[in-house]
């Protein structure tokens, strides 16, 4: 069964088909009248809650813990410490693959980072099982902390990113920069931030004998189970979780964290149903964040101000014990036209819990660097930024000579230009005023994000009442997956949305495969189309090898599914719906199945990316450097536009979290103990309303027949994309200073 | 949280008992309260409930012209006061200017007063503090300290208090009216809240039991409602603290100051009335050099506590604009974006 009801939304008047249609996200009223059942939501019998008691210190070893204190506290049940945490099936301290985080779930008294969980404390009720956690008072040999990311012992990953190789080079990096007539080198600084989901990663979980009940926000069923069934010794499909809607996600919620995995630790140990949810300070330590970065980019033009080199070396941190690394300088691969391109990393370890994907992992502030330095290098050409950017336009991905499966890159640019008003920038710095004396700037960037494909299932069912079951493990993080998969199901049935049940958010349905690298709707969508694919062939199988059917022997020229019913192809007089077909043949339902995946031959042959171009206004006070971005134009293209709301919805939550990093969020860090000192909406910044007054998100038409059957790219990270360096860009362009540190905050325009 | 007893007192002598009591502490909007306990800053045994006190309530003019904002007024109820609003906008301003709309709804005028620091050192429980914890020291001190004091602090402390709402009132020269165990007594808001020196765990000259009952701002502060304004420089366009702020009222006479009323806010533990920089201004003509030579007597005293240097150059340009702003006459109604330095057609606050 589906895990929510959906209300029944009346079918638009349109022509077509489903994808494409602007419909309003149907859990809509769900959320906002405070129906939709989010994780921590859940409330089983004999349920009782779990805090978790997290490290004052960055580095060290707990030396005491006052459990007596916490246990002689009235409701305290249990206090989960190393001493006495359930043994796990495997060591929480290996590595098997990649995407296999190290957690600390007490394993023993080290502490590796500040907030790192060094005791649970499970009670009756939240307050007392908080105040159990205080109550532990805990003493701690402290070490010194690393916190700097400029250290000198420095060394190069085997790998960064999601398993892409630490350096690149193609052509002649050094020599083009030799013989270039101009030439620039910046460094860049970005800081940490954490993902910072409204809704904080929680767990609801009860164990039936070896069987696992859980709620918990995921983006990710089946490597989620898979890495609790490894640490618990049991099969994953032992392991049920529930996951219909999540309140963000941003890659912190894709693979089961610590504390998630502490919930279940603590259910065993109590033998009751619990609930585990993280405070928000809580978030700044063990759920992963972005690392900081420090840049230095190298360019090289010759006379007419094309590239001749081009050169991203990226430094950023990991933890002390485990390997995550920003893969930063791999946004120079694919945008910029240059004979040679290098990029490299190196990193530090730092008393941090481990970095993790965040919503466009290396992309962001690889982004926010090379957008910045396209800027001063065009500046140092003397020629406008955009104009520079179409003279080093990539026909072919400059790092592999690929052509690009679609490209609207220049469509992107001429039309956010022409929106924005581009063409009346001055190529000077400070010289637009607003009416009250503001200095104003205009900026641009590029944006791209990879268009991948990760893999999937789906299932289909037809029944003999006409409507149709799609079922997928697919996760809804906010983007309206509950909404834009159901108008792909619609289609792939041959039926209107409100003839289908679309089933989703859970464990025991076909995995769609991890909601992250902009990968969900392409990879989800895929299989779904296969699924509806498959359904529709068995069910015409069943019909044109039926004498009594009108479609009997339509053979090679085949039938079409359309509004519930089957047409032969060459003669659409001839049809019938699907009832009569599955009752004829005695049956109740049909089922089919379909997989979600890149063609293997396409990938390698082409280049596949989502491009946009981002242009932004910014305002800053004069004499105080308080700055506002006024206005921001993106346009972006992306392939098929599956539902064009919830795609607006996902640019602009993109270009505004750009915003965020280019003005507010950094993570604050005392260099001395490793603290993070602004763990609270109060003081860790995002953007506000009143920070973005005016955003606009143009969608370029584009037709890609490579990507995939439905021509989908992505949209969920690509706005960030573009966005940080156009602000960057902007200040320059308002007040002549160039600020290479971001987030770029007042003190530096003094 | 820890376990604590919960009273709520029906008469303002009872409030007064309680709160006398060991371990006591007011509750009302609870808007910073609930936060220090939830994080283990603010421990209270008892914990009073003043919040439905009878008559505490009320904005009153007084037969002399002043102005009594009861302890209890809702910060956006005083701000959203047709009259108060017309004879204080500056004031206005400052609340509006200050948190979410959700916690002015909620935020009382005493508590407003009474608000804690907002100094991470303070808020982190594993650091030492002098002010949560007398006598362990000051991380914030050689720390992440760039939005800290320049005015007024002590190698005990280096925090600033928050308030925007404050720094108006002390220029204007409100009064805190308190009631206690020993009787009524007053106290102006400029001498209420208290230096650090040596003990910031002292913050106020209240004393156990004492409570405050409101506000008085005198008869003459609404002579300055032509021209009075606040604005504040903050990292985000909306819900943040100051940076630095300023208070700033002129009376003006024929083009000449005949009187000015400057204060600042975010700069030190205490919202900071510039009084050698007003006396500057009498009998000078509104002209912006006398306002820069005005800011630069406000900020003489100032010094970095520690990478916050640039502070005291912005902190001047504030006071320098405020005042400019204020000679330049308040507007109409209070701006879309309160005291912020860009005017916003569509604000969202």
């Amino acid at each position: 069964m589906s895990d929510i009801t959906l209300p029944a939304r009346p079918t638009h008047m349109r022509m077509g088909s489903s994808i494409g249609q602007n419909l309003t996200r149907r859990e809509g009223v769900l959320k906002t009248t405070g129906a939709a059942r989010f994780a921590a939501d859940n409330h089983p019998a004999g349920m009782v809650y779990a805090a978790i008691a997290g490290s004052d210190v960055a580095r060290g070893r707990v030396t005491s813990l006052n459990v007596d204190a916490a246990r002689a506290h009235p409701g305290v049940i249990e206090v989960m410490t190393p001493a006495n945490a359930p043994p796990l099936a495997m060591d929480p301290d290996a590595k098997l693959h990649g995407f296999m985080f190290r957690l600390d779930l007490l394993q023993n008294d080290r502490v590796r980072y500040h907030h790192q969980p060094i005791a649970v404390v499970v009670a009756e009720t939240l307050e007392a099982a908080t105040e159990g956690a205080a109550l532990l008072a805990p003493t701690y040999e402290v070490e010194p902390a690393r916190t700097d990311l400029g250290a000198d012992d420095s060394f190069v990953p085997a790998a960064v990113g999601a398993g892409h190789t630490a350096s690149e080079s193609h052509g002649d990096v050094e020599g083009g920069l030799d013989a270039a007539v101009v030439k620039m080198e910046a460094t860049y600084d970005t800081p940490a931030q954490y993902h910072n989901a409204m809704e904080p990663h929680s767990i609801v979980v009860e164990w039936q004998g070896n069987t696992l009940s859980i709620d918990m926000p995921t983006q990710g069923f089946a490597m989620t189970q898979g890495r609790i069934a490894g640490l618990f010794g049991i099969p994953a499909e032992n392991i049920a979780i529930r996951s219909p809607h999540l309140g963000g996600g941003f890659g912190s919620k894709a693979l089961g964290v610590g504390p998630q995995i502490l919930g279940i630790m603590a259910a065993k140990l109590v033998g009751r149903p619990v609930k585990l949810v993280l405070k928000r300070e809580q978030m700044f330590g063990p759920v992963g964040h972005r690392a900081p970065t420090r840049q230095t980019l190298r360019m090289g033009t010759d006379g007419t101000g094309h590239l001749t080199a081009l050169s991203h070396h990226a430094r950023t941190a990991t933890s002390s014990f485990d390997d995550f690394f920003e893969p930063a300088a791999n946004s120079s691969h694919s945008l910029y036209a240059s004979p040679a391109i290098a990029t490299s990393h190196d990193a530090v370890r730092l008393d941090t819990g481990t970095p993790m994907f965040m919503r466009a992992p290396g992309e962001a502030p690889g982004s926010a660097a090379l957008e910045s330095a396209i800027d001063e290098m065009a500046l140092a050409c003397g020629m406008d930024p955009l104009v520079f950017r179409l003279a080093n336009y990539a026909e072919y991905e400059p790092t592999t000579g690929k052509p690009f499966s679609s490209k609207a890159l220049r469509e992107c640019y001429e039309q956010g230009a022409a929106r924005f008003g581009w063409a009346k920038r001055p190529m000077e710095p400070r010289q637009m005023r607003d009416a009250d004396g503001m200095l104003v700037g205009w900026g641009m960037g590029t944006a791209v994000f990879p268009a991948l494909m990760f893999q999937g299932q789906a299932r289909a069912r037809l029944l003999r009442d006409g409507t149709g079951v799609l079922e997928i493990g697919a996760h809804d993080m906010g983007q309206g997956a509950w909404t834009g998969l159901a108008q792909i199901a619609a289609d792939a049935l041959g039926l209107e949305l409100d003839q289908i049940e679309f089933r989703s958010g859970a464990s025991h349905m076909p995995d769609a495969g991890i909601a992250g690298g902009s990968a969900h709707t392409a990879t989800a969508g895929a299989a779904i189309d296969g699924a509806g694919a498959d359904v529709i062939g068995k069910l015409a199988d069943l019909a044109m090898n039926d004498a009594r059917s009108p479609l009997f022997g339509a053979g090679n020229a085949g039938v079409i599914a359309r509004a519930g019913r089957l047409y032969r192809r060459d003669d659409e007089a001839r049809s019938e719906s699907y009832g009569e077909i599955l009752a004829r043949a005695g049956l109740d339902d049909i089922e089919g199945m379909g997989t979600g995946a890149g063609d293997p031959v396409l990938r390698s042959s082409y280049a596949m990316h989502a491009h946009g171009a981002v242009f932004a206004e910014v305002k800053v006070d004069p004499d105080f450097g308080q700055i506002r971005v006024t206005r921001l134009v993106g346009a972006f293209a992306a392939g098929t536009i599956v539902n064009p709301r919830m795609v607006q919805s996902q640019y602009y939550g993109g270009m505004i979290w750009g915003v965020s990093f280019a003005l507010h969020e950094h993570a604050v860090t005392d260099k001395r103990s490793g603290r993070v000192m602004n763990a609270n909406f109060g003081e860790y910044h995002v953007s506000v309303n009143a920070d973005v007054p005016s955003i606009e998100a143009i969608m370029v038409e584009e037709r890609d027949e490579h990507v995939n059957a439905l021509g989908i790219k992505g949209v969920g990270e690509i706005g960030i994309t573009g966005t940080v360096g156009a602000i960057a860009n902007a200040v320059w362009h308002a007040t002549g200073i160039r600020v290479r540190s971001f987030p770029i905050t007042l003190d530096r325009l003094l | 949280m820890n376990r604590f007893e919960y009273a709520r007192p029906a008469t303002l002598a009872e409030a007064i008992s309680a709160g006398a009591a060991e371990g006591s502490v007011f509750l009302a909007g609870g808007t910073n309260l609930m936060d220090l306990m939830k994080g283990g800053i603010a421990r209270p045994a008892h914990l009073v409930d003043i919040s439905r006190l009878p008559e505490l309530d009320r904005i009153e003019h007084l037969d002399d012209g002043a102005v009594r904002i009861g302890a209890l007024v809702r910060n956006a109820d005083l701000a959203y006061d047709r009259d108060f609003a017309k004879r204080y906008p500056s004031v206005a301003e400052a609340i509006l200017s200050g948190a979410s709309a959700q916690l002015r709804n909620a935020a009382t005028t005493a508590g407003n007063l009474l608000q804690r620091t907002r100094c991470a050192y303070f808020f982190d429980t594993a650091s030492a503090c002098n002010k949560r914890a007398p006598g362990t020291g000051c991380d914030a001190r050689g720390g992440e300290n760039r939005l800290h004091a320049v005015l007024g602090w002590s190698e005990h402390c280096i925090a600033t208090h928050p308030s925007d709402f404050c720094v108006p009132l002390v220029a204007l020269d409100a009064v805190v009216e308190i009631d206690g165990p020993a009787g009524q007594r007053e106290v102006t808001l400029e001498a209420f809240h208290l230096l650090p020196g040596s003990t910031p765990e002292r913050e106020t000259v209240l004393v156990p039991g004492e409570i405050i009952t409101g506000v008085r701002l005198p008869a003459d502060a609404a002579g300055f409602a032509g021209h009075t304004r606040y604005l504040k420089v903050r990292e985000r366009t909306s819900y943040a603290f100051a940076v630095a702020s300023a208070a700033a009222s002129l009376r003006l006479e024929g083009g000449v100051i005949v009187e000015a009323r400057i204060a600042l806010g975010g700069v030190a533990l205490k919202p900071w009335r510039a009084r050698a920089a007003e006396a500057s201004l009498v009998g000078k003509p509104a002209d912006a050099s006398y306002f820069r030579a005005a800011a630069a007597l406000a900020l003489a005293d100032a010094t970095p506590s520690g990478g916050n240097a640039f502070k005291i150059e912005l902190a001047r340009r504030i006071v320098t604009r405020a005042l400019g702003l204020a000679a330049a006459g308040t507007p109409d109604r209070v701006p879309a974006l309160p005291a912020s330095p860009f005017s916003g057609a569509a604000a969202h606050v």
